[in-house]
């Protein structure tokens, strides 16, 4: 299409037939997978999947007291139930159940201690959901550090300041050229012990692994958007920054003013695509106890066994909030469209 | 009000270039100098030395009473009295028009953007692009980009004013347009510095003609005296070329 009109013209019929010929593609591909996995008599239950989204059960309430029920009352707060125990003797003592509870005993019935006395109802959050929480957080925390490392860092990369620029220089060489697994480890393991244990030493409690997932994906990040930075800087034309010095611009402002919202534009589809990266790259934070989307995802295969449904659910899960990452940023582009 | 004594520039990059050899001028207050002279002759070098967007080598460069290559001197200060208009607009091109004017008045200078969008307005009139003031740069023909771009470098109300081939990147029906308006500005007193190649131009507006060739200044006089009587072998040379 960005070529078009440099050759001779297609018929319609030549883009009707290789339409055609993409679905017919995907159906066929998707027809393949059915078929390969009807043929190994994989049971799909995809009913169990949405309790990993919403868990809703219900559990048993026991007595504290061993002797007579005498009164079940029920008010706003909940159910209010009392007792003639045997060790308070002369006195009601009463146990109150929490909003959702069901009693199972009526007055003049005996009960001891222990004994199940009602049932409450209760749903929570799914791990999948907390997983995909996780997973949401993480990205945003390690995407807005990561623009902010990234666009310092891509300046210093330009400065005339040689300890700003080699400073740069080896912070992006080094994350670029080590994998982003080995430096997840390296956050865990070496930063995170060390750390902990200094904590530890003044008293203070240590921090959470969420935390140094979000540092080492923003400094792994950080790096790229520098580099981003930098190309969408040196992309500008040089008589863009000589017009507004002439003027009597400070280079600061200069940079503010004209530089930078104009790198701005050219630099969002790269940036989405690094973003998008990072998202998927969370997945990695499940070595460091991070319990988002993919290590829930484990786990809830773990337990159920319905593994194909699970990692399918999965995926999706990712590909959705990456379409709506790149959604927002073509949001931006529209927008910043000068 | 510009003083140039001595100018030495090298360039190192991508070999050594010995580009300004040993150049003095002296422009006066209200003088209208125009520089001509072959491609490469340093002529842009030169101009760009003025408000060091080139820092010479060597010697002095005294504009308004300052001398920019002293280390002391305030460069943004002395840059917003020089205004600048280049071969190829440089407009802002994420700023309307409007915009590209009121930006280094409000940001250097401290105007309110009343005063600013008031300046930027009567400016716009006078180059004849009022009407122009809300879309972008791109939507404008080249000769009215380089009009806004001259009221752009006006409205910091400069002392002085340096042209380089400002008509050079225009169709050649859109070189009038921006003559017209430079030779207004002469008109009206304005100090500038023009490099051009338009000897028309350089004929009827000029106090002073100079000619550079390889980096050093060669011959130096009125339009008259340049035209009709160069008494250099190369200016005779290229006159007759360009003519
Ligand atoms: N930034 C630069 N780096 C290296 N050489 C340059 C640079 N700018 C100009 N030159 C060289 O200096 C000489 C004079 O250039 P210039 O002043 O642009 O000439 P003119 O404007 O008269 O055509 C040319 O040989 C040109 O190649
Ligand atoms: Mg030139």
């Amino acid at each position: 299409m960005s070529y078009f009109g440099l050759d001779r013209p297609r018929s319609p019929l030549y883009y009707t037939a290789w339409k055609i010929t993409f679905v017919v593609g995907l159906l066929l591909t998707c027809g393949l997978f059915y078929y390969a996995a009807a043929s190994v008599h994989y049971d799909w239950r995809w009913y169990r999947v949405p309790q990993y989204f919403w868990y809703s059960g219900q559990e048993d309430i026991r007595s504290d007291f061993s002797g007579t029920v005498k009164e079940v009352q029920h008010t706003p707060s909940g159910t209010v139930i009392r007792f003639a125990a045997e060790d308070h003797p002369g006195e009601l003592v009463s146990m109150t159940l929490g909003a959702g509870s069901e009693a199972l005993v009526q007055p003049e019935t005996d009960v001891y201690m222990g004994d199940i006395i009602a049932k409450r109802s209760f749903s929570k959050p799914g791990i999948l959901l907390e997983g995909l929480w996780v997973t949401v957080v993480v990205s945003s925390f390690a995407i807005v550090a990561g623009i902010g490392i990234g666009l310092v860092t891509g300046l210093c990369r330009l400065s005339n300041n040689p300890a700003l620029r080699w400073g740069a220089i080896t912070y992006i060489e080094i994350i670029r050229g080590s994998p982003l697994l080995v430096q997840i480890f390296l956050w865990y393991f070496v930063v995170g012990f060390v750390v902990d244990a200094l904590l530890g030493q003044v008293g203070l409690p240590g921090i959470a692994p969420l935390w140094y997932g979000v540092a080492a994906l923003a400094i792994f990040t950080g790096a790229y958007v520098a580099e981003i930075v930098r190309a969408g800087i040196q992309s500008v034309h040089r008589g863009q920054m000589e017009a507004a010095r002439s003027l009597g611009m400070t280079h600061s402002q200069a940079m503010r003013k004209i530089i930078l919202p104009q790198a701005f534009r050219r630099i969002l589809p790269p940036l989405a695509g690094q973003f998008i990266s990072l998202i998927k790259d969370s997945s990695l934070l499940g070595v460091m106890a991070v319990r988002e989307l993919t290590k829930a995802t484990r786990e809830a295969v773990t337990s159920s066994l319905q593994s194909l449904e699970l990692w399918f659910t999965c995926a999706l899960l990712y590909l959705v909030l990456t379409f709506m990452l790149s959604l927002f940023v073509q949001y931006l582009e529209r927008r910043a469209v000068r | 009000m510009i003083h140039a004594k001595h100018v030495h520039k090298y360039f190192w990059i991508p070999h050594q270039l010995h580009a300004l050899k040993d150049v003095s001028l002296e422009v006066a207050k209200g003088e209208a100098l125009v520089i001509i002279g072959p491609s490469g002759s340093g002529k842009s070098t030169f101009l760009r030395c003025m408000n060091r967007l080139e820092y010479a080598d060597a010697g002095e460069i005294w504009v308004n009473g300052t001398n920019i290559l002293d280390v002391d001197c305030d460069i943004n200060k002395l840059r917003a009295e020089v205004g600048m208009v280049f071969q190829s607009f440089n407009l802002f091109p994420h700023l309307t028009v409007l915009q590209n004017l009121t930006l280094a008045p409000e940001t250097v200078l401290g105007r309110s953007s009343k005063q600013a969008n008031e300046k930027a307005m009567s400016l716009l009139e006078k180059v004849g692009i009022a009407e122009k003031c809300e879309v972008y740069p791109d939507q404008l023909s080249g000769g009215q980009q380089q009009r806004v771009a001259i009221a752009r470098a006006l409205a910091m109300d400069p002392q002085v004013m340096l042209f380089d081939e400002p008509t050079s990147a225009l169709d050649p029906e859109m070189v009038g347009e921006v003559l017209d308006v430079m030779r207004t500005l002469a008109r009206e007193g304005m100090t500038m510095v023009v490099v051009t190649h338009e000897m028309g131009f350089a004929r009827e507006v000029a106090d002073r003609l100079v000619f550079m060739d390889q980096g050093a200044i060669v011959e130096q006089g009125t339009p008259e005296e340049i035209f009709q009587n160069a008494q250099n072998d190369r200016t005779k040379l290229f006159l007759s070329q360009i003519l």
